[in-house]
């Protein structure tokens, strides 16, 4: 047992209230959201079909032509398992039409571009479908800034964003998903063979404990190394987190009046729901 | 005391002041004569975190709005969450006891909390004293949330001899770490109230809240805790509801008879202590001290 290990019936009981309650509350009933055939939005999709029925929840399978074919495959299987509706739009044509257009070939640049690409779709579906988009971030991405910003990081709810990526494995087991989802190395899929272990250069399991003894704990840098950390990851991984605050907050406005959005005009999203 | 208590554990619409109204009186209505006092959570008539919105919803508390509820507490004493404006302004996070048609009591939140997720030293202005309120019903000791947490409420209302502590709160669910069970915060809430009834030989009333305000989820968990620190009655879960449970003093006869720790105490040895840590008090002190050489 690790010291990350949560009571996953609890915690799906607390997030299904939470999307009920805020879907709610934005005066919406249904959801929708990007079913990459990975863990994490399938999680999502499991929880929107236990928090609004199946019949409220759509999910969105957005390719394009270079996707590895066994993510359609996978989230195909994820949303026969849980009796969802599984739309298909190849964003292919929608991408290149940049991309190809303008000679992209950086992986980084294309790989946010068809994140962004991904979440025009999202979001214009949310209208005709009258629904909420909702995310699938896990907190070790959020931390990590292992995310577009704007791309998969848009979205009106997040369900998973307080929840590392061991929780959220444990989460899916006890939530019956299909097991070649559980099984397979997390990927965003956006360029061939990527795996986001291998990009990042440390596994989750290694990530995981160290920004929960980090972040959670609030442990020093010398705590961490006495803890068993090496003080060069200890040093990446802070310098991860520091680097990457700009994608978790909203854009800074220049503070000119008395009164500021941003600043001094205080309320919650649910303000007078 | 012979107090049938009923505890509503409500999820209050924020900032939104005409639902939440409607819900106390449908909750008050519905008991038709069957309790003689209802205890809602923290700012149950106005939501939790109001930020900006505090001074949009307080009133003063002979505001009309809240007649609807004086006319009610002829039958039925009802304690309230809502933000008082004072008649000097300032806006304080209160508990508000109806009693008889006039608001009988009074508890202005003196420990504000301000840290981690909390920022209410900013929104409120902070209460300065514990008294009990002495309803027709019993001897009570109002608390809200963090007042619970500091010593000095719970004490005053003990050396004060009230028979039961009514303790609102709108406390965030948090902590779901294995094996739990439950919210870690929800064990702790129940470690300190039963701590309470067993160091201060009381009841211990505690209206908690649920539903969420932007991603933050309310634990519920409302409970009547005996003098022995037994669970009369609970609420488990994550939905609203109400319970219901008979104060007597009786019990509470009982257990101070067998653990006369009020009888026992020496709140001069704490006045003495207290002469140490603060400043008016050593400066006093000191003053005895030069007089008596």
């Amino acid at each position: 047992m690790s010291e990350l290990d949560i009571q996953p019936e609890l915690v799906s009981e607390l997030l299904v209230s939470f999307l009920r309650e805020e879907v709610r509350s934005a005066g919406a009933t249904r959801a929708l959201l990007g079913l990459s055939g990975g863990i994490d939005s399938a999680v999502i999709a499991a929880l929107c079909a236990r928090a609004f029925g199946p019949e409220n929840v759509l999910c969105v399978l957005l390719p394009y032509r270079l996707s590895n074919p066994n993510s359609a495959v996978d989230s195909q299987s994820v949303a026969t398992h849980l009796g969802l509706a599984l739309q298909r739009i190849d964003i292919s044509a929608m991408a290149d039409g940049y991309l190809e257009r303008e000679g992209v070939s950086d992986a980084r640049r294309r790989g946010n571009v068809l994140a962004r690409c991904r979440m025009t779709v999202l979001y214009d579906l949310s209208v005709e479908w009258r629904g909420l988009v909702i995310g699938t971030s896990n907190k070790s991405e959020i931390l990590l800034g292992y995310s577009t910003q704007w791309g998969d990081g848009a979205h009106a709810l997040n369900p998973l964003g307080d929840l590392y990526k061991h929780q959220v494995y444990q989460l899916a087991r006890a939530l019956d998903l299909p097991r070649e989802v559980l099984q397979k190395p997390p990927s965003a899929d956006l360029f061939e063979g990527q795996t986001d272990e291998g990009e990042l250069g440390f596994t989750y399991a290694q990530a995981d404990r160290l920004l929960y003894c980090m972040v959670d704990r609030r442990f020093s840098e010398d705590e961490l190394v006495a803890e068993g950390f090496e003080r060069e990851f200890v040093r990446q991984v802070s310098a991860r987190v520091v680097a990457n605050h700009f994608k978790r907050v909203p854009p800074v406005i220049a503070k000119l009046s008395r009164r500021s959005v941003g600043h001094d005009f205080r309320y919650l999203r649910d303000w007078k729901r | 005391m012979d107090c049938r208590l009923v505890v509503a554990q409500t999820n209050p619409a924020l900032g939104d002041l005409r639902a939440n109204l409607e819900d106390h009186l449908q909750r008050i209505d519905a008991l038709a004569g069957a309790a003689d006092l209802i205890l809602f959570p923290e700012l149950s008539l106005t939501g939790y975190f109001l930020k900006d919105q505090v001074a949009d919803v307080a009133m003063s508390l002979d505001d009309t709005f809240l007649r609807p509820l004086l006319e009610r507490s002829r039958h039925l004493s009802i304690a309230l969450g809502m933000v008082e404006r004072s008649p000097e302004g300032r806006l304080f996070n209160s508990l508000v006891f109806f009693e008889d048609g006039r608001v009988l009591g009074v508890h202005r939140k003196v420990h504000l909390v301000s840290y981690g997720l909390f920022d209410e030293g900013r929104d409120f202005a902070a209460g300065e004293e514990f008294r009990v309120i002495q309803s027709r019903h019993g001897r009570f000791g109002p608390l809200i949330c963090e007042d619970m947490w500091h010593m000095p409420g719970a004490y005053t209302y003990f050396l004060d001899d009230a028979d039961a502590l009514l303790v609102a709160s709108a406390s965030p669910a948090r902590g779901v770490e294995a094996p739990g069970p439950g919210l870690a915060s929800q064990r702790t809430w129940n470690i300190l109230l039963s701590a309470s009834c067993l160091m201060y030989r009381t009841w211990v009333a505690y209206a908690s809240r649920v539903g969420w305000e932007d991603g933050i989820g309310f634990g519920g968990g409302s409970r009547v805790l005996d003098p022995y620190a037994n669970a009369r009655a609970a609420l488990e879960g994550l939905e609203p509801g109400t319970l219901s449970a008979r104060l007597d003093s009786a019990v509470l006869r009982r257990a101070r008879t067998e653990l006369p720790l009020r009888r026992d105490e020496k709140p001069w040895v704490l006045a003495a202590e207290l002469g140490r840590h603060v400043p008016l008090l050593r400066a006093l002190r000191a003053e005895h001290a030069l007089r008596d050489e």
